[in-house]
């Protein structure tokens, strides 16, 4: 199984600011101060080397949007955020006029989550198949209303691609293209639901914006059986344990710290930081990243865990 | 897990032993819970000397913030000290550095509180 991510960045999109970019320019420069480049192969092993990753990348501004590839034809993603147009792209190319079948799971649908659909491509491409798959009674609802005057110019029913809508039940398996799917209930506000995907020998966990109260161990207990043993677990990040326990309690998010703890006791084999938070800098989220790893270091058991932050075009192959 | 307490002039000082997480957190609310209404009660200052806590889990982290809480904050921020490496590093990463004033020995903690209670714990 093959998981690429299009959007990782929570609520809302962003962008690197010009002053971003020239700091990390004089960061890389000073870096590099001393040494002599021949040729942009040199230069590019450098900056893909030597430099931290907050300093010659960015970990990217687009919203949710993760796909999943099981070696079938039909396509699986995760969540219609901004990444979804850059998604709905690398489909158009891939197809090549050929139609697709394109399945969507539906973590909720709070706006930064089915903003990228308007600007989703094959929505545009008669003969192209959506399937939009999720537990909310409002799912089509909330589509419709994104793309309905004065929203937005292009009406839900002028899309030129067939679009339906599944409703699928919390804790209830369902075969999808070779693809097993179980959805959950997370504490979100308007609920949201996290989905475990099976296929090949190989599972992963799809949990964003989702908040954990550490006060209900049932709660706690689920969420350790729903990760058991992934192979990847997508995990809402967005706030240090602190902000998410006290001033930030009940804005239905997580923190790496919790994301740490459920997959060590899941015994998960790789957690991925998703869902970062927007006022956070690349500096900021490598440093949630290197805390959330220091952290496995200092409480590991048996079980290693590996660790990651998501951005923007990264893939992972299980 | 075992709790010991002393006082050294308006300080109650708490000294949690072994580890605090999600297994034992429920259980130690409930040990600490007669501190805090003194606390709360006459004013006190709620002290943690963290020179016996081994490890603490996010569990364990939720169950200090709601003790912090509970004890009245009429000093303001609590108190907590002397931790051990691996503590004070998850206090870090948690950012729960930012929620409680930590000092580097219980002496120092007690002197935030007042010169009473540093003179207290110096004269053991």
């Amino acid at each position: 199984m093959r998981v690429r991510f299009w959007g990782t960045r929570g609520s809302i999109p962003v962008a690197l600011t010009p002053a971003d970019i020239r700091d990390k320019l004089a960061q890389a420069l000073v870096a590099a101060s001393g040494r002599r480049f021949e040729s942009f192969g040199e230069a590019y092993a450098f900056a893909q080397q030597s430099l931290p990753f907050s300093v010659s990348h960015t970990f990217g501004g687009h919203t949710a949007c993760v796909e999943l590839e099981n070696g079938r034809e039909e396509y699986f993603v995760c969540d219609m955020g901004s990444g979804a147009r850059p998604f709905g792209e690398h489909v158009l190319a891939r197809q090549a006029g050929r139609p697709a079948i394109i399945n969507v799971f539906m973590s909720h649908v709070h706006w930064d989550h089915i903003m990228g659909f308007p600007f989703f491509g094959p929505a545009y491409s008669p003969g192209t198949t959506i399937r939009i798959h999720g537990c909310h009674d409002v799912l089509e609802q909330a589509f419709r209303l994104q793309q309905s005057p004065p929203c937005f110019p292009v009406a839900f029913d002028e899309l030129l691609a067939r679009i339906e809508f599944v409703k699928l039940e919390p804790g209830e398996s369902r075969e999808v293209c070779g693809m097993k799917v179980v959805p959950k209930l997370q504490r979100h506000s308007g609920d949201s639901y996290g989905y475990r995907f099976e296929a090949g020998g190989r599972s992963v966990v799809y949990s964003t914006d989702s908040e954990h109260k550490l006060e209900v161990p049932s709660e706690t207990e689920g969420f350790v059986d729903f990760f058991r043993g992934a192979d990847l677990v997508v995990f809402d990040a967005m706030y240090s344990l602190a902000e998410a326990i006290s001033v930030k309690a009940d804005w239905g998010h997580s923190s790496n710290i919790i994301g740490v703890e459920l997959c060590q006791r899941a015994r998960a084999k790789h957690l991925m930081l998703f869902h970062h938070e927007p006022a956070n800098g690349d500096a900021t989220i490598e440093g949630v990243l290197r805390d959330a790893r220091r952290l496995e270091e200092l409480t590991r058991g048996a079980h290693a865990l590996r660790i990651s932050a998501a951005h923007d075009g990264l893939e992972i192959e299980l | 897990m075992a709790i010991s307490h002393r006082n050294y002039g308006k300080a109650r000082v708490l000294a949690p032993k072994g580890r605090l997480d999600h297994d034992n957190c429920e259980a130690f609310r409930a040990d600490i819970r007669p501190h805090l209404e003194v606390c709360a009660r006459d004013g006190e200052a709620l002290v943690l000397d963290m020179s016996a806590l081994e490890y603490v889990s996010s569990a364990g982290l939720r169950c200090l913030m709601l003790a912090a809480r509970e004890s009245g904050g009429r000093s303001g921020r609590v108190k907590v000290g002397a931790m051990q490496p691996v503590v004070a590093e998850i206090f870090q990463i948690s950012r729960f550095n930012l929620v409680f004033e930590v000092f580097p020995t219980l002496r120092e903690a007690l002197a935030s509180v007042s010169a009473q209670a540093a003179e207290a714990f110096d004269r053991g």
